[in-house]
């Protein structure tokens, strides 16, 4: 049979072929030793992490188990029998509700607030000096390695228990998180309009103003209801260490095993996280959408 | 140099007279926007207590607790053993349950890509419930494996892989879709299966970019899995609640600094085996 391809001849081809092989088999080897690497740090993480599979699977059965009880009344019917006996404390939940997404709000915009100050601090492209910009960098690196929930503990004991001791924590995770973003931005944007406005004789805050903040705003404003997104899903867990929100409720019903009690406000918490989600990429896309236009 | 005409500045006004408003539609609606933004702040402050008096209190005790922090100091020897220990454990169930996750995100990326699976019931589904897993907190799931298995760091290695399951899924699942198509199409048009398509054009494509994620995570997770153990899930946020709750204060603050230290190592880490991976253009996380 003719191949349409015309083969090379044989002692032509052994040395190509014998090349394909010797590379294929490094790669071969190089994977072996990556998988040989990894299985060998997770043997020593088990150990360390007291990993037992016999237990895991004498035990695995009460996960679903545990799940399924989430989902039944007291009387062991399914909950979405009875609402109102499944949503019995609703009043009290959707309050609580609010004043978590209240905390996250505060806390976003704080948060917004501080960044944007720092940023133009941060950005290699403007910073006035050199010293404060790696100041201003270490500080938002501490800011948002250090776990929210960390800053909340501390913060309880200097502010008392409640919402106070949350949002500053969410605050200063977010200064944290966004500085570095927003300095990214900026040092993105065209540098020709700052350029020109120094030229022109202004000053740096002018400069900032009128050359680099048209440039950034919309990538801020994103930015900053993204981060909103994230916060209000921390604030809802910000009440396991007593720093307010509806985590100090959901909680104290899964210690005490109110089963039906611990579903309803997850679903609570879900519903309200995945509305908030749509709305706000709603309007991020709307902001980026506006962006591409001009 | 031509002689300028006059501007007629009053018949120009007639005709474009938006553009001689100081605050022109677009800027009203921001100023608009910006003072509703103001006022529901101040309203939220009100309502969450900032204005009772106790945030100065608290500010001048934060004070002192942060000069009571300085310098950090675990005491004893014996018990900068103990944390570091517990760190070696955090790291540990940072690192199982990224990996774990992992392994069981990849084949839930593929049944909700698009590109993969053409099924639309399956798809939806599988996109929905990695949704729900996300929405639950880490420390949610920490809270319930400890029901199952018990008190301890297993505990916490599974609350980070169920968490990071809904993460990595929707990641995986985002950059499968992105793949480039034309592989698989000629696989297939050189007879090849649908499931050759995925592993000799899917998988080599997008493999790296994975890596690179799973990577990035790993030093976030270390980051959570210093905090479950404040619920009782294992690692070193055990002791470091304890230290914080008992004003050990000194001690929190070394523990602290030890959490940063071993962050920033991983982090360096990951970050270079992840330009080993995908060379330096960055991560599309």
């Amino acid at each position: 049979m003719s191949s349409p391809i015309a083969l090379l001849p044989d002692a032509q081809l052994r040395p190509l072929l014998d090349g394909y092989e010797a590379s294929v088999r490094s790669r071969r080897w190089h994977t072996l030793l990556i998988f040989a690497c990894v299985a060998v740090a997770m043997a020593l993480s088990s150990v360390s992490a007291e990993v037992s599979l016999p237990k895991l699977v004498d035990n695995i059965h009460r996960f679903p188990s545990y799940i399924i009880r989430l989902f039944q009344l007291e009387n062991g019917r399914p909950v979405w029998t009875d609402f109102p006996e499944w949503f019995w404390g609703l009043s009290r939940w959707l309050r609580l509700l609010g004043e978590t997404l209240l905390m996250a709000y505060v806390g976003t915009v704080l948060g917004v607030i501080g960044a944007f100050v720092l940023c133009f601090f941060a950005a290699a492209n403007v910073a006035p000096s050199r010293w404060l910009r790696i100041v201003v960098r270490r500080f938002c690196e501490i800011c948002r390695t250090v776990p929210e929930l960390v800053f909340a503990l501390v913060f309880v004991i200097a502010f008392g228990l409640g919402p106070v001791a949350g949002v500053l924590a969410v605050v200063i995770h977010t200064v944290g998180a966004l500085g570095k973003l927003f300095a990214e931005v900026v040092e993105n944007i065209d540098m020709k309009p700052v350029e020109g406005i120094v030229a022109g004789g202004s000053s740096w805050p002018v400069a900032m103003r009128f050359g680099a903040l048209p440039q950034t705003m919309s990538n801020f404003v994103s930015y900053g209801l993204l981060r909103f997104e994230v916060n209000v899903r921390s604030t809802a867990v910000m009440g396991f260490v007593g720093a307010g929100g509806i985590g100090q409720d959901l909680i104290e019903a899964i210690r005490k095993f109110y089963y039906s009690d611990v579903s309803a406000i997850l679903v609570l918490i879900i519903i309200t996280v995945s509305v908030i989600d749509q709305v706000t990429s709603h309007v991020r896309h709307r902001l980026i959408g506006l962006q591409e236009k001009h | 140099m031509p002689a300028r005409s006059p501007v007629d500045l009053a018949a120009l006004r007639g005709r474009h007279p938006e553009h001689f408003q100081r605050f022109d539609r677009r800027r009203q609606a921001t100023l608009a926007a910006a003072a509703a933004a103001f006022v529901l702040l101040v309203y939220a402050m009100g309502e969450l207590g900032f204005f009772d008096g106790k945030l100065l209190a608290g500010m001048g005790r934060l004070a002192e607790i942060a000069g009571l922090m300085l310098p950090p100091d675990p005491k004893d020897w014996a018990h900068a053993r103990v944390f570091a220990l517990a760190l070696l454990e955090t790291i540990a169930i940072a690192l199982l349950g990224t990996l774990a996750a992992a392994v069981l995100a990849l084949p839930v990326a593929f049944l909700a890509a698009r590109n993969v699976t053409a099924q639309r019931v399956v798809r939806f589904l599988s996109r929905r419930s990695l949704d729900t897993i996300r929405s639950v907190d880490i420390l949610v799931w920490a809270l319930i494996w400890v029901n199952v298995v018990g008190l301890g760091p297993f505990a916490g290695a599974l609350a980070i892989m169920t968490a990071d399951i809904g993460t990595f899924g929707k990641l995986f699942s985002e950059a499968i879709e992105a793949a480039d198509r034309k592989p698989v199409e000629g696989i297939v048009s050189a007879g090849g299966g649908k499931l050759l398509g995925v592993r000799f054009g899917i998988i080599p494509e997008v493999f790296p970019v994975l890596a690179s994620q799973v990577l990035y995570f790993f030093e976030s997770n270390t980051r959570s899995a210093s905090i479950i153990g404040i619920v009782g899930a294992g690692g070193i946020g055990l002791y470091l609640a304890e230290a914080i709750r008992t004003l050990e204060l000194q001690q929190t603050s070394f523990i602290i600094f030890m959490i940063l230290i071993a962050v920033a190592l991983i982090d360096y880490v990951s970050s270079q085996l992840r330009f080993a991976v995908i060379g330096h253009r960055g991560v599309t996380a």
